[in-house]
C-alpha cells in the first residue's frame, strides 16, 4: 500500500530520485576540514532567522508610535518572547560570522575559480541581500541606534551626483526617517528580501551541485574515464548518481556520498556552533554591546543625536573604508568597490592552482594581508574617526585593495607547487 | 566558573560605560539579582523618589510583584499610590511638555536605563551630586555635568559638597579634592546611602531585563543538553566515518 503510494508519487514527482541526486548519491570530496562547516551553518542560521522572525512578527507593531513599545512587550509580556528576540538578534550577528568564514574558506581554497565563478557570484548576491536584510531589520526596534544608524547609511546614497537627494527621499518615503520608512523596511525585511534570499540560496546550491564541491586541495575529483585513473578499493565502495559520472564518461575518486557522511559530520558542526550560539543568547545577549548596542534600548528620538554613531559590527569594515576617504562621494565609491572587488575575484585571480596549499608564499602572505586588513578595518569602523584612527583606516583600506591589485599581477605567472594527483 | 564569566561580562559592559563619555572612573555597582530584599528596597525607593518624574512605562506592577516575591495586597498597599490596577504599567501623570519646561529636558523613561547607561554608571551618578549654587536646583553632578535633575535623594544623603584638604604636593601645600562629603543632615549615613543607591540600581538592573535570571537558568540546562548532543553527534560521526578511513 505504502509502496504503491510512494511509486505513484515518484512517477509524478521524482522525490527520491532528487534526494539521491543531491544528497544520498552526491559525491563530496572526502577531505573537507573545519572550514567546510560554515555553509551548512549559514543555512541553519537562515532557518533560525526565518522561524524566530515569524514568531516575532506576531507581536511586533511596525509603526513609529508602537514599534519600540511592542519590542519591549515581546521582551516582557510574551511567553519566551525574550528568547525569540535574542535568538533573532544574535542570529543576525551569527549569520555574518559564518558567512564571513564561509567566504574566507572560498578564498583560501580558490573555490571561486573556474568553473565555480557563477557559484561565487550567487554567493556575493546572497551577501549583498543579507546586508540589506540586516540593515532594514536593525531599523525595526526603533531605538536610537536604529534611527541614527539608518540615517547615516541612507545618507550615503545622497552623495551620488544628480540623483542622490531624490534617491534618499525615495528610499525613506519621507523627508526624514519616519513611520513611512519603518513600514516599508518592515515589508522588505519580512517578505521581499527573505524571499530573494531563499531563492538565491537555492540557486547557490544548484550551481554548486552542477560543478561539484571544491576541496582543501583544490583539485578535481571527477576525472576523465580514459583508463588513466587507477581506482582504489575505497573509490569502488560507494555508488554515486550517474548524473555526476556523465553516464560513465567520468570517474569519481576520493569522494564519499554527502549523506550519511557529511550529514553526520555537519551535525557535529551544528552542535559545536549551537554551544557558542546558545551561550551568547542566554548569557551574553548584548554581545558586549556589539550585537545589541546600548543606545538602542532607548526609543528613537529624532531631536537627540547619540554621542557616537557606529553601525553594527558586521558593516564596520566597509564603513571604515567609507570614512577613510576624505571625499564623501569617493568614499562611497570605494566602499562599493570593496564589495565589487570580492565579486570579481574569479577574474582578478588569473591563476589556475586553486588551493593556498599549493600556491606561492607570496599568495599566502597576501591572503593574510587581506584578513588582517579586513579585521583591522572592522575594529576601526567601531572607533570614532579621529586622529590616528583615520590614518590607520586609510592604510588598511590601501592594503585591502592592495590584496586584489597584487593578486591580479602575480597570479598570471605565479610560482606554484606541484599538485597531487589524488586528495591528500 | 559561571561567576567568573559573568564578571567578564560586567567588565565588558562597564568598559563600554567608560567609552560613553563619562570623565570620572565609575564605581562598581554591587548587583545581585537574587537578593529580593535589596530589589524590594530598590522598588520602594523608586516608587517614592523617582516615579514622580520618571516612568517605567514598559514594566507592569504585577511583573515586579511576581519577580520580587511581593504579595499583591502588600505591593498594592505599599508601592501603588494613585489607584492603578496591578496589571498597569508603572507610569506617572506628568506631561512630557511640563517636564521639559521644568527641567530643560523631559525626564527619560527608566525601564531600560540600566541597559543604556550600565549599572556602574547609575551607581556612581546617584552618588556624585554636589552642591553648586550656579545650577538651577543648586546641585551639579560629576558623572553627568550640568544635568537638569535635582538631587531628589538629598533628604537621604544630606547636602553633598566637594571636599578639599590642604596637602603637601611636591613641597608645596595645595588644595586637593578628596571626594564628595555630606553635611550630615541626611537620614542615612554614607554607608547606608551607598547601600540604598545600590538597592535602587539593583532594581533598575532587574527592570532593564526582568528575564535575566530565567535566562541563565534555562541557559544552563540548554548548555548541558547541547554538550551531551555534541558528544553523541561526535560519536555518531566517528562510527559512520569508520567506512571512510
Amino acid at each position: 500500500m505504502f509502496k504503491n503510494l510512494m511509486s505513484w508519487i515518484e512517477y509524478r514527482l521524482p522525490f527520491m530520485e532528487k534526494m539521491n541526486l543531491h544528497v544520498v548519491q552526491y559525491p563530496a570530496p572526502k577531505n573537507f576540514n573545519f572550514w567546510y562547516f560554515f555553509g551548512s551553518l549559514a543555512m541553519l542560521v537562515l532557518v533560525n532567522q526565518i522561524l524566530t522572525g515569524i514568531w516575532l512578527t506576531m507581536n511586533y507593531e511596525p509603526s513609529a508610535e508602537g514599534a519600540f513599545a511592542s519590542v519591549e512587550y515581546i521582551m516582557r509580556d510574551v511567553d519566551y518572547g525574550w528568547l525569540l528576540r535574542y535568538m533573532h538578534s544574535t542570529g543576525a550577528s551569527a549569520f555574518f560570522v559564518v558567512v564571513y568564514l564561509h567566504m574566507l574558506r572560498g578564498m583560501m581554497y580558490g573555490s571561486y575559480q573556474k568553473p565555480r565563478e557563477l557559484l561565487w557570484i550567487f554567493g556575493m548576491l546572497i551577501f549583498l541581500v543579507l546586508m540589506a536584510e540586516a540593515f532594514m531589520g536593525y531599523l525595526l526596534p526603533w531605538g536610537q541606534m536604529s534611527f541614527w544608524g539608518a540615517q547615516v547609511i541612507i545618507s550615503i546614497f545622497g552623495v551620488i551626483p544628480g540623483i542622490g537627494e531624490d534617491l534618499t527621499l525615495w528610499i525613506r518615503g519621507d523627508y526624514v526617517i519616519s513611520g513611512a520608512t519603518l513600514n516599508r523596511f518592515f515589508a522588505l525585511h519580512v517578505i521581499a528580501l527573505p524571499l530573494v534570499l531563499v531563492i538565491l540560496v537555492f540557486l547557490h546550491i544548484m550551481a554548486l551541485h552542477e560543478v561539484g564541491s571544491n576541496n582543501p586541495d583544490g583539485i578535481d575529483i571527477k576525472k576523465d574515464n580514459d583508463g588513466s585513473v587507477e581506482l582504489t578499493e575505497a573509490d569502488k565502495k560507494f555508488t554515486f548518481h550517474q548524473y555526476f559520472t556523465r553516464g560513465g564518461k567520468k570517474v569519481i575518486v576520493d569522494a564519499i556520498p554527502f549523506h550519511p557522511y557529511y550529514t553526520v559530520k555537519d551535525l557535529v558542526g551544528v552542535a559545536g556552533f549551537l554551544l557558542i550560539f546558545a551561550w551568547v543568547i542566554f548569557f551574553l545577549p548584548e554581545g558586549g554591546g556589539y550585537f545589541l548596542e546600548p543606545p538602542n534600548f532607548e526609543a528613537a528620538n529624532p531631536l537627540k543625536t547619540p554621542d557616537h554613531i557606529a553601525p553594527v559590527w558586521y558593516f564596520t569594515p566597509f564603513y571604515a573604508i567609507l570614512r577613510a576617504v576624505p571625499d564623501q562621494l569617493f568614499g562611497a565609491v570605494f566602499m562599493f568597490l570593496a564589495i565589487v572587488a570580492l565579486a570579481l575575484l574569479p577574474w582578478i585571480d588569473r591563476g589556475s592552482v586553486r588551493s593556498v596549499r599549493y600556491r606561492s608564499g607570496l599568495h599566502t602572505a597576501n591572503l593574510i594581508n587581506f584578513c588582517v586588513s579586513f579585521v583591522a578595518l572592522g575594529v576601526l569602523g567601531v572607533l570614532p574617526a579621529e586622529g590616528i584612527y583615520t590614518l590607520l583606516a586609510q592604510i588598511f583600506s590601501f592594503t585591502y585593495f592592495g590584496f586584489f591589485i597584487l593578486l591580479w599581477f602575480y597570479s598570471k605567472n605565479e610560482k606554484t607547487k606541484p599538485l597531487p594527483v589524488r586528495l591528500t | 566558573m559561571m561567576k567568573n564569566l559573568f564578571s567578564v561580562v560586567a567588565l565588558v559592559a562597564s568598559s563600554w560605560a567608560m567609552a560613553a563619555g563619562s570623565t570620572i572612573p565609575l564605581d562598581k555597582a554591587p548587583i545581585d539579582l537574587t537578593d529580593n530584599a535589596s530589589l524590594q528596597q530598590g522598588a520602594k525607593l523608586f516608587q517614592n523618589y523617582c516615579l514622580g518624574c520618571h516612568q517605567m512605562q514598559y514594566q507592569r506592577y504585577s511583573r515586579t510583584f511576581r519577580d520580587l516575591a511581593i504579595p499583591e495586597d502588600i505591593g498594592m498597599e505599599n508601592l501603588m499610590f494613585t489607584g492603578e490596577k496591578v496589571g498597569d504599567h508603572i507610569t506617572n501623570t506628568m506631561a512630557a511638555k511640563d517636564g521639559e519646561k521644568w527641567f530643560g529636558a523631559t525626564p527619560p523613561d527608566l525601564t531600560n536605563v540600566a541597559r543604556v547607561r550600565g549599572p556602574d554608571w547609575l551607581y556612581t551618578y546617584l552618588r556624585s551630586f554636589y552642591a553648586d549654587p550656579a545650577r538651577p536646583f543648586g546641585v551639579n553632578n560629576d558623572v553627568f555635568p550640568m544635568v537638569g535633575m535635582p538631587h531628589v535623594l538629598q533628604e537621604l544623603q544630606g547636602k553633598p559638597y566637594k571636599a578639599y584638604e590642604t596637602r603637601l604636593v611636591d613641597g608645596e601645600s595645595k588644595q586637593v579634592y578628596v571626594g564628595i562629603k555630606t553635611d550630615g543632615t541626611g537620614e542615612l549615613s554614607t554607608e547606608e546611602y551607598d547601600r540604598a543607591v545600590a538597592d535602587l540600581v539593583n532594581y533598575l538592573e532587574y527592570v532593564g531585563e526582568p528575564t535575566k535570571l530565567e535566562s541563565r537558568e534555562l541557559g544552563t540546562k540548554v548548555m548541558v543538553f547541547l554538550l551531551i548532543f555534541f558528544v553523541l553527534a561526535y560519536l555518531l560521526k566517528k562510527e559512520y566515518w569508520k567506512d571512510v578511513h
